[in-house]
């Protein structure tokens, strides 16, 4: 019951992260179509961003309280920006005049992508693992039973509760405003959205940087959560992220949150009670089952296939 | 009189500069982070920034006047009509079908002229870095050719069937019953000696029931998804490979597996070696001629039952499954065995190159089967122009080849320092290749087909109709 209770909060941690990156994957899937394989080292280069930017200032305000929250909150908007730059330009550059090509066009496009931007990083900052001093150590002490101790710590606490708010603004963004109306307009159908005067080019830009900007959030959490980051730190997560949104549903906001939740869930608890050793396999497993027996995930809608 | 030139609009370079100040602001906002500050860790184990402002303003200027030059390039093009590109004609195919052949036979002299032009110490590194390794991407580019160019399924996991076919060879050359076994039966020297030649069918035949085997629960799937589950498969395989110690040795691999021999004769110092037998001086490179020998023909076996596969039923079904999978369900073609034909007959192929791999290495380890070898293999077949055999041989020229040059570029060092060693630019410039080529040309650089059926004369397809990636 402890062990499971433990598990359950690191569980929603690490889905909440899951969550984060891989709505970027479900939306860019159900506006365009393709699977941006690079998203997962968008993600690994806004953990960098993080890292360097929350590096700056702690070396220019020291590693007092409030200096390492002004450090966190200054990382995670610069990340923010930064990223979202970088999935705009990719996306300007690398898959716009893909767009009407050939279906495996954009998807090795991204795979080039995706091996530029890791080893970009690779030189750019070197092959090491990055750590960041231990910030937050604190813990919650929840209850006691025959000395196992049911904590939730302060970092996970600010990943819940962050995560929460983040995509409680964009949920309205994508339901109430303009812009999300038109972005579901584009994923229903492009040429009529374009008819009626939507700029179509520059919606799916915007979804593009949206996703970034979330997964910039993800990758300021996942280095407070872990503490270190390395080049090739966009990979798994990023298959898992995917793994999520296949699961949610591939096109449903809602459903990728809930395949993110239901990976880190699995993951954890299978690390608990199985094998950590095998615990990417499954990930990688249920991925494979999902897309085999269950290709329209938990709340998709299923493809109708036309002549 | 003559008819004038119709005047060209003057180039806007006020508007040029201003597009190149954009994209040089977009790329400092980009890069002053990740290539202006360098974290890097101090003796006590500290993480420090470096600032680096020269390389910054360096990246940023060079965006600049990049962007400035290719603006001024579309700009003077602009006014011209472009000609329209003729139909695809047969000519292409004559020089693919003459090329290749002039190819073959001067693969098969290659050895040769680099032991006379280099002498016996330095053609091993021409031999074995740039021939033997370009042959087994080669081989792998034609191999995965059957599986995307031909039946239209895109596999992203084909680097798990070498892996199978390298282990399969290493587990069971090195393994002691059958060692033990083989000396009873047959005699102690047996086994050493003959183990690859061995080993390689039953490695083939491993790895094409492992396609079939992974082939059969993705039958229902395509295009993306597909994809992404043959990576989940490669990852599953090459991850359990790693955790499995007992079996596969887990990271540690799997060392001193027999290499080849000249069937049957060692190739060592010894009275009975190769050397001693043929009356040579013993050098090592005798060896290494002959594994370029073993896979050159490795290779072309794979070449020539993929070309005589597509002329076969079999092979007009695949390619038939590419166009139009609906359509070959209602004209009756079995799409189930036609898939997994198409699965195994790839997958025995990479369980070929895997053996050949192990053999030549002598030791593997799961390091050798990471998804970049699959994207890499993947890139060789569509950079090349899927479907075209002699599309996969340039890709791979360039792409391993051009890789491989790199490492020779030890003269760069002079300009920019000690600390530059090229080699590690390699995987950057080969993603930065793979978007460039999709931007450029999408069907790859041989894009177009030789007709299998043909009504009277033959007629080359045009890579406009070939619609891959469906399946």
């Amino acid at each position: 019951m402890e062990v499971f209770v433990q598990q359950l909060i690191n569980g929603v941690t690490l889905g909440a992260v899951y969550g984060l990156i891989a709505i970027g994957y479900t939306m860019v899937f159900g506006i365009i179509g393709m699977v941006n394989f690079a998203h997962g080292d968008v993600f690994m280069i806004s953990a960098f961003v993080a890292l360097i930017c929350f590096m700056a200032v702690t070396a220019l305000a020291g590693m007092s309280g409030g200096a390492i929250f002004l450090a966190l909150l200054v990382a995670l908007i610069v990340s923010m920006i930064v990223t979202s730059l970088f999935s705009w330009t990719i996306e300007r550059v690398a898959y716009r005049k893909l767009r009407g090509s050939f279906r495996l066009a954009p998807l090795i496009s991204a795979i080039g992508m995706s091996i530029l931007l890791m080893n970009f990083v690779q030189v750019a900052q070197g092959a090491r693992n990055k750590p960041i001093p231990p910030i937050m150590r604190d813990t919650i002490r929840l209850f006691e039973k025959d000395g196992f101790v049911v904590a939730i710590s302060y970092k996970q606490i600010l990943i819940i509760l962050v995560t929460a708010l983040l995509l409680g603004i964009f949920w309205y963004v994508v339901q109430k405003t303009p812009l999300g109306r038109a972005q579901r307009a584009c994923e229903q159908d492009q040429k009529m959205a374009a008819l009626l005067g939507i700029n179509v080019d520059r919606t799916i830009a915007v979804t593009f940087i949206m996703g970034a900007a979330l997964a910039a959030v993800a990758g300021t959490m996942f280095l407070t959560y872990y503490g270190v980051v390395v080049f090739s730190d966009g990979f798994v997560p990023g298959v898992k992220a995917f793994t999520a949104a296949v699961l949610g549903g591939i096109g449903s906001l809602p459903g990728a949150v809930l395949g993110g939740m239901l990976i880190g869930l699995i993951e954890t608890f299978w690390s608990a009670y199985f094998s950590i050793d095998y615990k990417d396999v499954a990930a990688f497993s249920i991925l494979a089952i999902v897309l085999i027996f269950m290709p329209q995930g938990l709340l998709g809608k299923p493809e109708v296939e036309k002549v | 009189m003559m008819m004038e030139a119709p005047a060209r609009e003057p180039v806007n370079l006020a508007g040029l500069l201003k597009d190149a100040a954009f994209a040089a602001a977009i790329a400092f906002g980009l890069f002053s982070l990740l290539l202006g500050l360098k974290t890097d860790q101090t003796l006590n184990n500290q993480m420090v920034l470096v600032p680096r402002p020269g390389l910054l303003f360096t990246v940023v200027g060079l965006v600049f006047v990049g962007r400035f030059l290719i603006g001024y390039w579309q700009a003077i093009n602009a006014g011209k009509i472009k000609k329209k590109k003729a139909a695809a004609t047969p000519l292409a195919l004559k020089i693919e079908k003459y090329g290749t052949a002039a190819f073959v036979g001067f693969l098969f002299v290659y050895p040769m002229v680099v032991l006379g032009t280099a002498g016996p110490s330095g053609a091993i590194k021409w031999i074995d870095n740039f021939g033997i390794q370009i042959l087994i991407y080669i081989m792998l580019g034609w191999g995965l050719n059957i599986v995307v160019g031909l039946a239209g399924l895109l596999d992203l996991g084909y680097v798990a069937f070498y892996a199978v076919g390298a282990y399969s060879y290493a587990l069971l050359a090195t393994s002691e019953p059958v060692k033990e076994f083989m000396a009873s039966t047959i005699g102690p020297s047996f086994w050493p000696l003959w183990a690859f030649w061995i080993c390689l069918p039953v490695a083939g035949i491993l790895a094409a029931f492992w396609g079939v085997l992974l082939g059969f629960p993705v039958l229902r799937l395509r295009g993306d998804y597909l994809a992404i589950v043959t990576l989940a498969f490669g990852e599953i395989i090459r991850l359990v490979l790693i955790n499995w110690v007992d079996f596969s040795g887990g990271y540690a691999g799997i060392s001193s597996i027999p290499r080849p021999s000249f069937f049957g004769v060692p190739f060592n110092a010894t009275e009975s070696g190769f050397a001693a037998t043929f009356g040579l001086e013993f050098t090592p490179i005798y060896r290494t001629i002959f594994l370029f020998y073993v896979i050159l023909v490795l290779a072309l076996v794979t070449a020539l039952v993929s070309t005589r596969l597509r002329r076969l039923p079999v092979g007009r079904a695949w390619e038939a499954l590419r166009e139009d999978e609906i359509a070959c369900r209602s004209l009756g073609i079995n799409t189930v065995n036609t898939k997994l034909t198409a699965f195994a007959i790839g997958a025995m192929f990479g369980g070929f190159a895997g053996a050949f791999f192990a053999a030549r290495q002598g030791f593997i380890s799961p390091e050798s089967f990471v998804f970049l070898e699959s994207a890499q293999i993947l890139a060789i077949v569509v950079l090349g122009g899927m479907g075209s055999l002699l599309g996969v041989v340039i890709a791979s020229i360039l792409l391993v080849g051009g890789v491989e040059l790199l490492r020779e570029l030890d003269f760069l060092k002079a300009y920019f320092g000690d600390g530059f060693d090229p080699a590690q630019y390699r995987m950057l410039i080969f993603g930065a290749c793979m978007v460039l080529m999709m931007l450029w040309k999408p069907r790859g650089l041989i894009s177009v087909r030789e007709p299998s059926v043909f009504l009277k004369e033959k007629k080359a397809v045009s890579s406009d109709l070939v619609k891959e990636g469906h399946g």
